[in-house]
């Protein structure tokens, strides 16, 4: 299995060669014969089985390496229970697989734990898909790595659009798509596109070379220095012949955008990026067209259901501070990004994230907002960098949306109860108004106070338009936001009881976001948090409009 | 070593790295040495020539070895002459590994002639020859 995954031939197991090498595992146990063909095969049983076999192997064998250097989550569920146990532990390989065998109670708890949480069957990949969002976007904070989640953003967004159809992708191609998420070295669809584009304007035969003095042209106008740029060369100019192929173009192009986006060059060309590599997978979008048409075709109206998706998460916003945070940051990301978002697998999602323990949800929770100031920040470089000629490709496609779409579909779950009627979200505000938003917006929340003695029939009227205030004041910077949503857990009990004053408005018990084992309290305390949020939300409009008044 | 007509040295690496800059003193006057030689060829240029240096002082023995590119780019090659397993045969192997490897180097349009290599694959190769010996 190690030979046949590449791990000899590079040496270590790299992400691609690991994920190899556990479907190889996987089909291995099956009965399959260990090919790289074999990982072609659906492996649906022999996957979640294998998951447990699989980490018992990896846990007996601790020479196996995982200190790499893009953790990338693994979208089966294997991946994501070890994972799980791996959160935030990437300089120890050792002790997360040791662990679970130190403490077995744990290990098996979480697999049946994972058992119930996921059915069988179809929608079991689209859980563990689902699934794996929510465990490779924990990830993702811990990595720093933006444009790595926003790879397996790109992943899960594609998934979720068809459903199947991303089984069916993640099934045949597993070295693809399975090994999407995080991975900076590997070229989406989207990205290859763009490659090609931009290919056909230096040369407009797909199969002749692009000289070097025009491809040196080309990617001067990257504004790399030009050490990188040479060195970005020697890596993608596999038959060092002074010209690029297609393929190494692609490679080549790709290694610029990764190194915009922060990345380090790696001292050899990634296997994802290898020429053969590449043609191979530029056959695949033969097979995969289907998919990849369909995925242009739904991305705008994909973009009109992320819309409403956005509509309907921020019309009831009755989440835990925690993932209200995380629910602005990706509203954020989202403008930013355009990642679409499908409603269908986000029911699922909630699910998981319901049925897992709190504690471990908190921590994730809490782990991403962090991360996410930093993404966010990547997104904009990125975005700023976008403007220069020629216009990067579509590079937010690799930033944030995994936990982005993390976010939306776990808040969309829980607003699914108390849809509101939709309305449109303004659209997305540009980056300098949202510092002064959010300082509005604290503002107005500190003024709450004052407001509460307000009738209740004009909170009322103004609901439904504070809702609108309160989105666009919710895409703000994530560090300032996670330290309102702080200030507004504190506020929140005091709060309350101020609520109560108002008639009108439901009445709130001051619950902090208690993280209880049982879902039923939770939802309890998800719905009273929820209301809480509401009725902050309409004081705060209220407030906006007093203060308008006064002016 | 590697030098272009010019003379001075686009890259220069060495194994043990104490003493370096005796090896590059060295460097430098097997160049001369190389020139000599070159002069001499008259017509036939594109040769792949060696220049062997005995003992050059009497603490150390170690064999300068040289070669000339097409383009008048002069390799140089210090060993130990403890070293006795090396032969002719692997003398000129790596050099022309060392030729491919420039090449390789030459065909990165964003390699100007003239600068100094700073090639990770030319690194690596070099090092990679260097371990064989060593």
């Amino acid at each position: 299995i190690t030979e046949v995954c590449g791990a000899k031939r590079v040496g270590c197991f790299g992400p691609a060669q690991f994920y190899i090498a556990l479907k190889l595992i996987a089909a291995a146990q099956s009965g399959l014969p260990v090919r790289i063909e074999s990982i072609k095969n659906e492996l649906p049983l022999p996957r979640f089985m294998a998951m447990k076999n699989d980490s018992e192997i990896r846990y007996g064998n601790p020479t196996e390496p995982h200190g790499v250097k893009f953790q990338v989550p693994h979208a089966t569920l294997e991946k994501n229970s070890y994972k799980r146990t791996d959160e935030g532990d990437k300089q120890e390989p050792k002790s997360p697989p040791m662990s679970p065998i130190c403490s077995p109670p744990a290990s098996p708890s979480s697999y049946q734990r994972t058992h119930l949480s996921y059915g069988y069957g179809k929608s079991r990949n689209g859980l563990e898909q689902q699934h794996g969002a929510p465990y490779e976007v924990r990830h993702s904070t811990h990595q720093q790595d933006g444009p790595a989640s926003g790879n397996y953003g790109a992943k899960s967004t594609r998934a979720c659009s068809t459903l199947n159809r991303s089984l069916s992708v993640e099934r045949e191609a597993p070295d693809s798509s399975a090994h999407y998420a995080d991975d900076p070295w590997r070229i989406t669809e989207e990205q290859r596109d763009y490659y090609v584009n931009q290919f056909l304007s230096l040369q407009p035969d797909l199969n002749a070379f692009i000289s070097g003095s025009v491809a040196k042209n080309f990617f001067t106008k990257s504004k790399l220095p030009i050490p990188e740029l040479s060195h970005i060369w020697e890596l993608s100019d596999v038959d060092c012949n002074g010209a690029l192929t297609l393929a190494e173009f692609c490679a080549a192009f790709h290694l610029v955008v990764a190194r915009k986006n922060g990345y380090q060059l790696p001292e050899t060309l990634p296997e994802t990026l290898l020429p053969d590599y590449l043609q191979a997978a530029s056959l695949k979008p033969i097979h995969d067209c289907a998919l990849f048409d369909s995925y242009s075709e739904p991305l705008p109206g994909s973009q009109q259901t992320r819309d409403f998706n956005r509509l309907e998460k921020t019309s009831a916003e009755e989440v835990p501070d925690n993932s209200g945070l995380i629910k602005d940051a990706s509203k954020d990301d989202k403008q930013v990004l355009k990642t679409s978002i499908a409603i269908k697998p986000i029911p699922k999602e909630f699910q998981h994230l319901t049925v897992k323990t709190v504690a471990q949800e908190s921590i994730a929770l809490r782990a991403r907002p962090r991360s996410r100031s930093y993404s966010s920040t990547s997104i904009e470089d990125a975005m700023k960098k976008g403007e220069e000629p020629p216009t990067p490709p579509p590079r937010p496609q690799k930033s944030h949306s995994r936990a982005s779409s993390l976010d939306l579909n776990k808040i969309f779950q829980q607003n699914a109860k108390a849809a509101r009627s939709g309305w449109l979200p303004p659209p997305p505000p540009a980056l300098p108004p949202r510092p002064s938003v959010t300082q509005t917006e604290q503002a107005s929340e500190v003024e709450l106070h004052p407001q509460m003695t307000r009738p209740p029939s004009q909170a009322e009227e103004n609901s439904s338009a504070k809702k609108e205030v309160v989105l666009t004041q919710l895409p703000s910077k994530p560090v300032r936001r996670k330290f309102r949503t702080e200030t507004q857990a504190l506020e929140n009990p005091e709060l309350s009881p101020t609520i109560n004053v108002t008639s009108s408005l439901p009445a709130v018990k001051p619950h902090l976001p208690v993280q209880k084992q049982s879902s039923k309290q939770k939802r309890a305390i998800q719905t009273a948090i929820r209301k809480n949020k509401e009725a902050n939300a309409v004081l705060a409009r209220l407030n906006s409009e007093l203060q308008q008044q006064l002016k | 070593s590697c030098a272009p007509p010019q003379n001075y040295p686009l890259y220069i690496r060495s194994i043990p790295t104490e003493n370096e800059l005796k090896f590059h003193y060295t460097v430098h006057t097997s160049l001369d040495v190389v020139d000599e030689k070159i002069s001499a060829m008259g017509k036939a240029l594109v040769d792949q020539r060696e220049l062997y240096l005995g003992l050059l002082y009497p603490t150390e023995d170690y064999k300068v070895y040289g070669y000339v590119t097409n383009s008048k780019v002069k390799f140089v090659m210090v060993v130990d002459s403890s070293n006795t397993a090396l032969r002719d045969n692997e003398i000129r192997s790596m050099f022309r590994k060392l030729h491919n490897s420039y090449t390789d180097i030459m065909c990165n349009p964003f390699y100007n002639p003239g600068d100094r290599i700073h090639s990770r694959a030319f690194d690596n190769t070099v090092t990679s020859m260097m371990m064989q010996v060593c």
